[in-house]
């Protein structure tokens, strides 16, 4: 059975980062994997297909003039460790309806086959928050039963973790798409491993994996490529393939329990990230 | 606060027991909107509540905002070309159902028949439409050079998506030299069509007023004919009476339209609206913004037109009061052997009316003066304005409803049996079925004009073709129950 997996987190936090050195890693190990990248930006493929940029689901219907003139292997490529990668593409910020991009795009790879019975994971790397119904397309029923939330000892990532959480409850409610984690994509903050290993525990999750900051990971993303395929020696890798046999393993889901804004911040201030403010001190 | 009287309580009754089979809720929330008339409106509890949103599951009636805007106020404008900016299907279905009657070349000069759209697809969803929006409009411009405008009618997923077809049009308000509205009538605004009267009504104000250029010279007499779509050659008939009266019509909206027409209005010495819910906005604007007066009339059976022409007249001077005399007294004739011949068919026949936002009170005294009388009336879209005007026309304890369903109508007409009814082409099958008499009076079932003198003919003509049709009859003779009885009566005949 295919084990479909969807990765969440704050913008610019390193999903797509995250997720390609996880499935080159899971890829190293033998497995046969497929990356579905649900983000106009269309960035979660490249670092396995070392190519600048892969020709999306949405700009081939473009060019082709509907969906329906598209051919699968048009727009699922394979890369590093025979990963298979598709993008849905979209429109560039402030046009049209990205989420219903998502929607076209995973309907035509499902219509078309591209989910074969060989595959043991499939990876959803979607873009920032659950703004709208089409980026929770990955977790509604039948697709993603587990997701990881990426996130750091950031005060807005964790914010954004926690709103995600609240997402997943109203899909945990009706299907059965279960939290796995938090992977802490780390910014050296202060005390932040004991901090998301707090909020993991507050939304009745684990932080499954610390990926700790190494300028590694850029060195090899500036040649379009994993740390796994360009430095496979280097201990950052390990930390990956760490990450990926935890994910394997993992039967660690839940059904998430969000916090409040206020608990949120209570947790903040424990851990000194935040300052109490006295109540009858006016600012300025 | 008088206590309601004897027949108040009799209806109330009747609809409590129509009532009576929903779920107490919905029993709530209809009974607001569905009430026995008091035409002194001194009856708290006879008050309807209306334009608010209707029950989910009742199967109302009305349409949407889009329906409204370019359905209604701009489809009838003839030498523009309306594009139903989304999906095909609105364009569409809304495109084969008005009946606006106009004069011109279909597709050289003029094009109310015609259905412009912009047919998304999935990409112009995923991608926005507003390029496609450009393409379309430099398109329509070379195919269509004679067309003197464009208005963009926005359905659903325009509004869904955030397309900016404000600055598209703008654009290309520039680039082709000729007015490209943006009218954001998306059908999920509002609670029925009505919104979407008012967000066009708006669009005008925005985009023609002080933009078009209007030069022509005025006069004294000058009128502008409001809230008229000419269904079936309605605002012919209402202009001639008022050319008659001396007067000179400088615009027409919308019905047979042009841009210009729009761009004259505020011109006028005096505007005159016919459909008030359409078009009240837009007159209420022209008085605080131009210092143009407005006067509703009812062009509607020689009753209200006689009242209606003196009323207009008296904002004129004595030329023109004189002219309306001579007028009423010329065309009396006519009217009066109109109603000798059809009265005595017609004399004490009941009616029930489920329209819009202005007809179910308007015709009233049209079918008076055939000697009928209006049991039942209501509105899909009206407001409280329209329910102040209504009750005093009617007889106390005559049935008033708003935003009725199906089943509502269908009841009322099991009890009171009315011998004819007017609704839409909804509505329409249903009582065929029931072997109900029944006018369309939305398109007025592909006849018309009803408006003015000349409509009159036609209306007491349609009224008695339907009312006395042995058709129904027939109809009814195949239900079980009433299978005896008409095989008696037909052996008996």
């Amino acid at each position: 059975m295919i084990r479909q997996v969807a990765i969440y987190g704050k913008g610019g936090i390193g999903k797509s980062t995250t997720t390609q050195n996880t499935v080159a890693a899971l890829a190293e190990a033998g497995k046969k994997v497929m990356i579905v990248g649900c983000d106009p930006k269309a960035d979660s493929t490249r670092l396995i297909l070392n190519e600048k940029a892969q020709a999306t689901v949405m700009d081939m219907a473009r060019e082709a003039g509907s969906v329906e003139d598209l051919e699968l292997e048009d727009v699922l490529l394979t890369g590093y460790g025979d990963v298979k990668c598709a993008e849905s593409g979209g429109p560039e910020p402030g046009v049209g309806c990205a989420g219903r991009g998502v929607i076209t795009a995973i309907n035509f790879l499902e219509e078309e086959g591209a989910y074969t019975d060989d595959l043991d994971f499939v990876f959803y790397d979607v873009l920032g928050d659950v703004v709208c119904g089409g980026f929770a397309m990955p977790i509604r029923e039948g697709k993603a039963r587990e997701i990881y939330i990426v996130t750091s000892g950031e005060m807005m990532a964790m914010y954004a973790a926690n709103n995600i959480a609240r997402g997943i409850l109203k899909y945990a409610q009706s299907g059965g798409v279960r939290l796995g984690g938090l992977i802490c994509n780390s910014r050296k903050t202060d005390r932040e491993y004991d901090l998301i290993q707090a909020l993991a525990e507050r939304l009745g999750t684990q932080m499954i994996h610390f990926v700790p900051r190494d300028n590694e990971v850029q060195r090899a993303e500036l040649r379009r490529q994993t740390v796994i395929q360009y430095n496979p020696e280097h201990p950052q890798a390990d930390e990956y393939r760490a990450l990926a046999k935890k994910i394997a393993e993992n039967e660690n889901l839940v059904i998430p329990t969000p916090i409040s804004t206020d608990e949120l911040e209570e947790l903040l201030m424990e851990f000194g990230i935040m300052e109490a403010e006295p109540a009858d001190e006016a600012v300025a | 606060m008088t206590t309601p009287s004897a027949k108040i309580n009799q209806t109330q009754k009747i609809i409590d027991e129509i009532l009576e089979v929903y779920p107490e809720k919905a029993r709530k929330d209809r009974a607001k909107h569905f009430r026995p008339n008091d035409p002194t409106g001194e009856c708290a509890s006879c008050l309807v509540k209306s334009n608010v949103k209707s029950r989910p599951g009742v199967m109302t009636i009305r349409g949407c905002a889009y329906a409204g805007s370019k359905g209604v106020v701009w489809g009838p404008v003839k030498d523009m070309i309306h594009i139903s900016h989304g999906p095909v299907g609105c364009g569409a279905y809304s495109n084969w159902s008005r009946r606006n009657y106009y004069n011109g070349i279909t597709g050289v000069d003029s094009f109310g028949t015609m259905h412009f759209t912009s047919d998304f697809q999935e990409r112009d969803i995923v991608y926005g439409g507003d390029k496609k929006l450009e393409k379309i409009v430099d398109e329509l411009d070379a195919l269509f050079p004679l067309a003197r405008g464009i208005s963009v009618q926005s359905e659903c997923p325009v509004g869904l998506i955030g397309d900016d077809i404000e600055s598209v049009s703008k654009k290309k308000t520039a680039e082709i030299g000729k007015p490209v509205v943006p009218v954001r009538c998306e059908g999920f605004r509002g609670v029925s069509q009505s919104l979407g009267h008012h967000i066009a009504n708006d669009a005008i104000r925005d985009h023609v007023f002080d933009k078009q250029a209007t030069d022509i010279e005025t006069g004294p007499y000058d009128v502008a004919l409001i809230g008229d779509y000419n269904i079936g050659g309605d605002a012919w008939a209402s202009r001639r009476i008022l050319e008659d009266m001396g007067l000179r019509v400088i615009a027409q909206w919308t019905g047979d339209a042009t841009l210009a027409e729009l761009a004259n209005a505020p011109k006028a010495k005096l505007n005159l609206i016919h459909c008030y819910r359409s078009m009240n906005y837009i007159c209420r604007h022209m008085e605080e913004a131009y210092g143009v007066p407005w006067v509703e009339y009812n062009f509607f059976g020689p009753t209200k037109i006689y009242a209606s022409i003196r009323e207009i007249a008296s904002h004129f001077d004595d030329t023109i009061k004189a002219n309306a005399e001579a007028l009423i007294e010329r065309m009396k004739p006519e009217m009066d052997a109109v109603i000798a011949e059809f009265r005595p068919k017609l004399e004490g026949k009941t009616v029930m009316l489920y329209v819009g936002g202005l007809r179910p009170r308007h015709v009233i005294g049209a079918y008076e003066d055939l000697g009928m009388e209006i049991i039942a009336a209501g509105y899909e879209f009206g407001h409280n304005d329209e329910y102040k005007r209504t009750y005093p026309l009617m007889a106390e304890g005559a049935m008033v409803i708003d935003d009725a369903t199906p089943y509502e109508l269908e009841e009322i007409t099991k009890r009171l049996k009315p011998d004819l009814v007017g609704s839409g082409v909804k509505e329409k099958y249903a009582y065929h079925k029931m072997g109900v008499p029944f006018r369309q009076m939305h398109s007025w079932d592909y006849s018309g004009p009803y408006h003015g003198f000349d409509g009159f003919k036609i209306f007491a003509r349609d009224m008695d073709m339907t009312v006395n049709s042995p058709v129904w009859g027939l109809v009814r003779g195949r239900a079980p129950e009433t299978q005896a009885e008409s095989m008696s009566e037909r052996q008996a005949s």
